[in-house]
């Protein structure tokens, strides 16, 4: 099953043009393990403004390319550090880490 | 793809490089030069450096955020013109209300829909066209000092209401005088009798804005507001009948024979904005507190009083100027009568 919302992907596409699309992926799959290591590390560290703060640029990363659960578990980060609630953080994190290796896997197939 | 309104110099501020690449790439394709920042205070180096006609940001960025970067604009007299468009996550709306009300135009939700990304550019660069235009026909039409107070206080030419003073004044009987006057005499006699006028109504801190013949119409209160317009310009009018005491007196000394005037004065709500062309503007006002004031003016022949003015007017007035209630006048065309007084010198 698609974790990509294709529609999504296909007007990202024709904004960007089919070129572009590569390097944007690229982008993206280089930032988005830097994210995710910034927001364990500030759970770690308990600094909720820089755990939301990458959660939230995360989430609308995952947004831009159409990969809607991967967006939607951030959001739930994001919202836990605008809450100041780390605390509760429990497995969402491995949930997303998940929900990031199966959206790399379909835009990798989706680079043209 | 080229945009139909021609490139832009566009500064995306963003602090997530995906947007950043996304929203220069898809602005380049439409044609416009865009350079980017990952922060506010980069951001504001740019802007300080280099010109811009519209910036798209983001709201949530470390170092200095969407917020701080409006507050400074408002800050800078140079920029707080320019429109920006705020980029923001669907879930972050109450934060772009209170952007909007920071002074931001406009604003996009990302994921970008490329026609709304298209469509609200192209409607911000429309703008700023429109507001450099502006400035340039402001600065053609005002003093220096006058066209940095309404830069720094915010002006509008798209016309408004206003609350001023609208003052009419005439030569008396000019017709006849010029008929038994060489033409030379009579434009002599119409530069020194204007040259004075003027110095009265600027020294108390009017605008004329309109001369023909030997009519004049000037505006207090406005384009710079000031709460005792009513004062300044009976203040005025006060000053134009003394300066022009001393000129009859100077004419009869020549030989000649002195000039009277009519000076009418109404205050009310006016439309108030900028006409004319790139080389010349004026700044004028319309409305029925325009039209009160013609007619006052007129009417100063009847009652023979030489300055006028209507109630409005009256009520702004402190008690050292001494007024005469003349009371109640049916204007033609007007559907209430207007009570009228005749300021005495």
């Amino acid at each position: 099953m698609s974790v990509i919302d294709l529609a999504t992907f296909e007007e990202l596409k024709q904004m960007s043009g089919t070129e572009f699309i590569n390097e944007l992926i690229d982008t993206f799959l280089e930032d988005a393990p830097k994210l995710i290591e910034e927001i364990k590390s500030a759970l770690n560290a308990n600094n909720a403004d820089s755990f939301r703060r990458a959660a939230h640029s995360l989430k609308s990363n995952a947004s831009t390319f159409g990969a809607s659960q991967l967006s939607a578990l951030a959001k739930e980060l994001e919202m836990l550090g605008k809450e100041n609630r780390l605390a509760e953080t429990g497995d969402r994190l491995r949930a997303l880490e998940e929900a990031y290796v199966s959206a790399r896997n379909e835009l990798e197939g989706l680079r043209s | 793809m080229k945009s139909s309104h021609g490139p832009g110099r566009l500064l995306v501020v963003d602090d997530n490089r995906v947007n950043r690449l996304l929203l220069t790439h898809a602005l380049e394709q439409h044609g416009h030069r865009v350079s980017n920042a990952e922060n506010g205070r980069i951001a504001m180096d740019m802007l300080r450096s280099n010109p811009f006609d519209v910036i798209l940001l983001d709201i949530d960025m470390p170092v200095m955020n969407g917020f701080d970067v409006l507050e400074a604009l408002l800050q800078d007299n140079n920029l707080r013109d320019l429109p920006v468009i705020m980029t923001s996550a669907s879930d972050e709306l109450d934060r772009v209300v209170k952007c909007i009300e920071m002074g931001a135009e406009d604003y996009l939700v990302k994921p970008l829909n490329p026609v709304l990304l298209r469509a609200r550019v192209n409607a911000s660069l429309e703008k700023k066209r429109l507001r450099d235009q502006q400035r340039k026909l402001f600065h053609t039409f005002a003093t220096p000092e006058v066209a940095e107070q309404l830069l720094q206080e915010g002006f509008s030419l798209g016309g408004k209401y206003i609350t001023a003073s609208v003052m009419f004044a005439d030569i008396r009987s000019f017709t006849s005088l010029s008929e038994k006057h060489d033409p030379a005499d009579t434009i002599e006699l119409l530069n020194n009798y204007f040259a004075l006028m003027f110095d009265a109504i600027t020294a108390n801190n009017g605008t004329v804005n309109q001369m023909e013949g030997d009519g004049l119409m000037a505006i207090f209160g406005a384009p710079v507001y000031h709460e005792k317009h009513r004062e300044h310009a009976v203040r005025a009018a006060l000053e134009m009948a003394e300066l022009l005491d001393g000129f009859n007196e100077q004419r009869v000394v020549q030989g000649k024979v002195g000039i009277g005037i009519g000076i009418g004065i109404a205050t009310g709500k006016v439309i108030a904005g900028y006409t004319g062309t790139q080389h010349r503007a004026t700044y004028t006002c319309v409305g029925d507190t325009v039209n009160v004031a013609a007619r006052i003016e007129k009417h100063t022949k009847i009652t023979g009083r030489q300055i006028m003015i209507d109630q409005y007017t009256r009520e702004g007035l402190s008690n050292e100027f001494r007024v005469a209630d003349l009371g109640e006048v049916m204007f033609k065309g007007k559907q209430q009568a207007i009570r009228i007084f005749a300021v005495n010198e």
